[in-house]
């Protein structure tokens, strides 16, 4: 294949991953967006697979179908519950791929240097790009490989810590070691003084030195990020992991890494910033950890929580024409979408309307509850964001809450002093009547009380969620 | 103790205070009931139903008024009647005592207690012993039915084989109880219904009656009820102008008017002038509920039905309620029985006159040779005081035009700037960088700026699909391995074998875990 062809397919494959995230603007058209994204990259592997610079095919044929297996058998298998992990176990892939790509770039560099300019003339395929290379040129490269193999390091580390924290083998709680932030600034610091020596001549040990250290600031890094700010360090490393990609489009001079890559880090930049907003707080702050200081002593919160039984539950359901259930990270910690489902079923065949209220940050991914809801068979037409239903609680008989906490506190609208006042919430207290579904009196991520359980309007319907709606089922009439 | 009621002596009253079923009700309570022989007649309860129901009837009303320890009647007494009261006896009736001063100090001589029906406090807890809101709820039903039998057409529109007949337009001014019953009979019987109140809160009570509130566009600051006890009070004149005006407007095209308004302690006010009359069409209607306070019609005459000289009947009759004797014995009955059920605590036919009680207290005018009207002001709110409505300001079209404007010249000028700085920065870059990089910078610019279009569109319930397909995407990265992995360098080959397998997961997960997510999505 000719380079003229490669680059047409290229230029194909673009387009059609462009038109594969542009077809994620709605359910159905998604469906044949996720073939757009196939094909392009078929084309795109083919291509390069077949095209100049290629070789050892047995060895790719092999090493494809090893990971076509891998990855059958893991997507297959995966519980709906555990995609966050999975993305993340996913994102450092791709930037474990990023670190060992730069190094290879680097010893290709290394070796073609070494040799005189007749042997150079005689390369062929990346080499050969190399060998053609100006000085200047090579200093850029050099900053490239540098560039692409620390953003893959830390997408590597972080991504493993997002990992075992989103499935539970790391704990969730925001750890640092001593000297917090300034170990990370001091990290990079080196690194760009690593930089500076190996765009002068510096070997090897430079660029992996700057791997390390790079290792070090995503473990560092994400070890500093509590549970629920999970959604936007996913988000986040879905970026990282795309400008790794392109950092190594430009070493290897191909542009369709180098679009891919733009993609998929704009892409994730703006899911972290959707995510931010969503909580009302700023990306650096979640990205250093931990909530903000309060301005001022919390507002008292009068009254008392009021436990009710399955029993009362259920007359106030049969007795309700509009419902309104908000899910949260407990609904998938208790594995109770299958429940709220049936719930949902038989409450739509009593003639009631009933839908779901998702806030932006609910769960541990963005859209995660979306997608739990969906493979419990929920029709995604009843299931709104924040936006569209907000305005609706006042007109609602009963507003369910299941595991869900801070995104349903009012003191975020009425305690100028609450740590995470202004941050948009579900305003289920204005329903007629709340039911909380929880598991004890415990607060939620951010550790602030919710006066929402306080209410006059609230009642708690205390135990693990996919247990009291089993137990609530069969007395819906 | 005795409970009796005696027949109506005002010319032309069918009610009666006591009918054979609250009869026995109070006996329940445990009181002997009288009644004059004949008195329900008029309301089409017999002397033999009394009878049957354990009614004493006896013949004259002097031994009633001298046997009942408790007289039940419906208008306020004659002279002659208030005569026969004694000290320890309780009347219950009709009373206005502002208007009958020398009544109520007849009363008082006498040593009698008097319970005014008409002084009940509009609270809650009251609305069953509201006589007067049962009775106006009947004269707002009887005005329509008074207006339909002087009105020569359909309420209801029809299309038939002999033509098309218009609905009836109906205008009902003031929305009290009678007003809004008779917003209910008119809507019922198909007629078109509008409604005015001075006081703005009403308009949604008017509205789910199935009537249009006639709006009223007037700056000044317009009535709360809650202030009166959900009466109306006076307005003031430039409100009184805007409202003839908008009155003026409506009256050629109104078949029926029926009007309610009143104000506590006054004269009816005038809201339907004699021009307003002049300009409507001949044949239309007028009920006036007002008449025997002087009427909202500037014609009315009290108790007379009288015809324009351009066709319009004006209904002034006073006796509304009297019209519907039956209906309005029954609850009037069970209005006063619900007020012995207050004074009887104990159910053992002793009332106990307790004058903290708010209700019993409002409701009594004289009491143990004292006058005690006017009551103070009930310790319990009649309505909740309205809180004053935040309204977000109406911006008027010129505004909204500039806000807008102003927003696009902010969001110009960000754009502007944002592109500047591009250039700028894409300048001293293209300054230095060799040519070979400045192409590829230039794909990387245009790809993160088509990245950012379309994933702003991505819907938000997708957000988990797109981070899987990008990962997937991601995979891509698999190029540079690819282009590696034929080199001479063992090293370098083994390196870029493992980044072929990683990256090759990347993308078969990818896409396979996509395709799943996106299969569940299903629509109801």
């Amino acid at each position: 294949m000719s380079i003229g062809i490669v680059s047409a397919a290229y230029i194909s494959a673009a387009i059609l991953f462009i038109l594969s995230l542009g077809g994620l603007s709605n359910q159905e058209s998604a469906k044949r967006a996720v073939w757009y994204g196939i094909v392009g990259m078929a084309l795109a592997v083919i291509a390069t697979v077949f095209g100049p610079g290629s070789g050892k095919l047995w060895l790719v044929i092999v090493m494809f179908a090893i990971a076509a297996a891998i990855g059958w058998q893991v997507a297959m298998k995966v519980q709906m519950t555990e995609m966050p992990q999975l993305v993340a176990a996913l994102h450092s892939f791709v930037g474990l791929a990023a670190v060992l790509i730069g190094f290879n770039a680097h010893i290709e560099l290394a070796a073609v240097m070494k040799l005189d300019a007749v042997a150079r003339e005689a390369l062929t395929g990346f080499a050969g790009v190399l060998a053609h290379k100006t000085g200047v040129e090579i200093s850029i490269l050099k900053v490239e490989v540098f560039l692409g193999v620390f953003i893959g390091a830390v997408t590597f580390t972080g991504s493993i810590i997002a990992f075992g924290k989103l499935a539970g083998k790391v704990d969730g709680k925001a750890k640092k070691l001593p000297g917090g932030h300034m170990l990370n600034a001091g990290a990079a610091a080196l690194s760009l003084l690593l930089l500076i020596l190996y765009v002068q001549g510096a070997g090897f040990w430079a660029l992996f030195l700057m791997t390390l250290l790079a290792f070090f600031i995503g473990y560092h890094l994400i070890m500093g990020i509590g549970g629920a700010d999970m959604p936007v360090v996913v988000s986040m490393l879905n970026s990282y992991s795309g400008w790794a990609a392109a950092a190594i489009g430009f070493t290897l001079g191909n542009d369709l890494l180098i679009v891919v890559g733009a993609l998929v880090g704009s892409s994730g930049a703006i899911l972290s910033y959707i995510m931010c907003k969503a909580m009302n707080r700023s990306f650096i702050s979640v990205i250093l950890g931990g909530f903000g200081n309060t301005t001022g002593p919390a507002q008292a919160i009068e009254g008392e929580q009021i436990a009710i039984d399955v029993d009362g539950v259920a007359t106030a359901l049969n007795d309700a024409d509009s419902v309104i259930i908000v899910p949260g990270y407990g609904m998938a910690v208790a594995q109770a979408q299958q429940s709220v489902s049936e719930l949902t079923r038989k409450l739509r065949a009593a003639g009631k309307e009933v839908r779901f209220a998702i806030h932006p940050v609910a769960g541990r991914l963005p859209g995660h509850m979306n997608v739990l809801l969906a493979e419990a068979k929920v029709p995604y037409d009843i299931v709104l964001e924040m936006d569209e239903i907000n305005e609706d609680f006042p007109n609602t008989d009963v507003a369910i809450v299941i595991g869900s906490n801070d995104i349903v506190n009012p003191a975020a609208q009425e305690d100028p002093n609450s740590p995470i006042a202004g941050m948009p919430v579900l305003e289920v207290w204005k329903a007629k009547q709340v039911f909380v579904s929880k598991r004890g009196q415990g607060t939620g991520y951010s550790g602030i009380e919710n006066p929402l359980f306080y209410k006059e309007n609230t009642r708690m319907f205390y135990g693990d969620a996919k247990k009291s709606l089993d137990e609530l089922l069969p007395k819906i009439a | 103790m005795k409970i009796g009621s005696p027949k109506e002596i005002f010319a032309g009253e069918a009610r009666v205070a006591m009918t054979p079923d609250s009869a026995l009700q109070l006996q329940k309570l445990g009181y002997e009931c009288l009644v004059e022989a004949g008195a329900g007649l008029a309301a089409g309860f017999t002397d033999e139903a009394y009878r049957t129901a354990g009614v004493k009837v006896v013949d004259s009303a002097a031994e009633l008024w001298d046997e009942a320890d408790i007289i039940a009647k419906v208008r306020p007494p004659e002279t002659a009647e208030a005569e026969r009261l004694k000290a320890g006896k309780t009347l219950i009736s009709f009373f206005y005592p502002a208007q009958n001063k020398e009544l109520l100090e007849l009363c008082k001589d006498k040593d009698a207690n008097v319970i005014a029906m008409d002084m009940v406090p509009r609270i809650s807890r009251a609305q069953k012993m509201d006589a007067l809101s049962s009775m106006a709820n009947i004269a707002g039903y009887r005005a329509v039915i008074e207006a339909g039998n002087n009105f020569g057409r359909f309420f209801t529109g029809q299309i038939t084989a002999a033509g098309k007949v218009p609905p009836a337009k109906v205008l009902v001014v003031g929305a009290g109880v009678a007003g809004l019953a008779a917003i209910g009979t008119a809507t019922s019987l198909g007629a078109i219904t509008y409604a005015f109140d001075v006081r703005p809160e009403v308009a949604e009570q008017i509205k789910s009656m199935g009537a249009e509130f006639v709006y009223l566009d007037f700056k000044g600051q317009q009535q709360d009820g809650a202030a009166t006890g959900g009466y109306a009070a006076p307005s003031s004149p430039e409100f009184r102008e805007a409202q003839l005006k908008k009155f003026r407007e409506l009256a050629p095209q109104i078949d029926i008017v029926i009007t309610t308004a009143l104000i506590p302690g006054r004269d009816a006010p005038v809201l339907w002038t004699k021009d307003m009359v002049e300009a409507m069409k001949p044949g239309s209607v007028i009920v006036d509920l007002a008449a025997e306070r002087g009427g909202n019609c500037e014609l009315t005459k009290p108790d007379e039905k009288i015809v324009t000289p351009n066709g319009v009947t004006i209904v002034g009759y006073t006796d509304f309620p009297s019209r519907m004797a039956a209906q309005s014995s029954t609850l009037y009955a069970t209005n006063i029985r619900h007020m012995m059920t207050d004074l009887t605590p104990a159910k053992d036919g002793k009332p106990v006159h307790n004058m903290e009680d708010d209700v019993i207290r409002g409701a009594t005018v004289t009491f143990e040779g004292a006058v005690t009207f006017p009551p103070p002001p009930p310790k319990v709110a009649a309505i909740a005081a309205q809180k004053p409505k935040e309204k977000a300001k109406e911006l008027t079209p010129e505004e909204k035009r500039a806000q807008e404007a102003a927003a696009f010249k902010a969001q110009t000028q960000s754009q502007l700037m944002l592109l500047g700085v591009g250039t700028v920065l894409m300048l001293i870059v293209g300054a230095y960088a060799p040519v070979s990089f400045m192409s590829h910078f230039i794909v990387f610019a245009l790809a993160c700026f088509v990245g950012f279009q379309v994933i702003w569109n991505v819907s938000h319930s997708l957000h988990t699909p797109l981070m899987a397909v990008t990962n997937a995407i991601s995979g891509i990265i698999v190029l540079g391995a690819l282009l590696q992995i034929g080199s001479s360098s063992w090293l370098v080959t083994f390196l870029a074998m493992i980044s072929v397998l990683i990256a090759s997961i990347n993308i078969v997960g990818g896409f396979l875990v996509t395709r799943r997510m996106l299969a569940m999505f299903q629509k109801s």
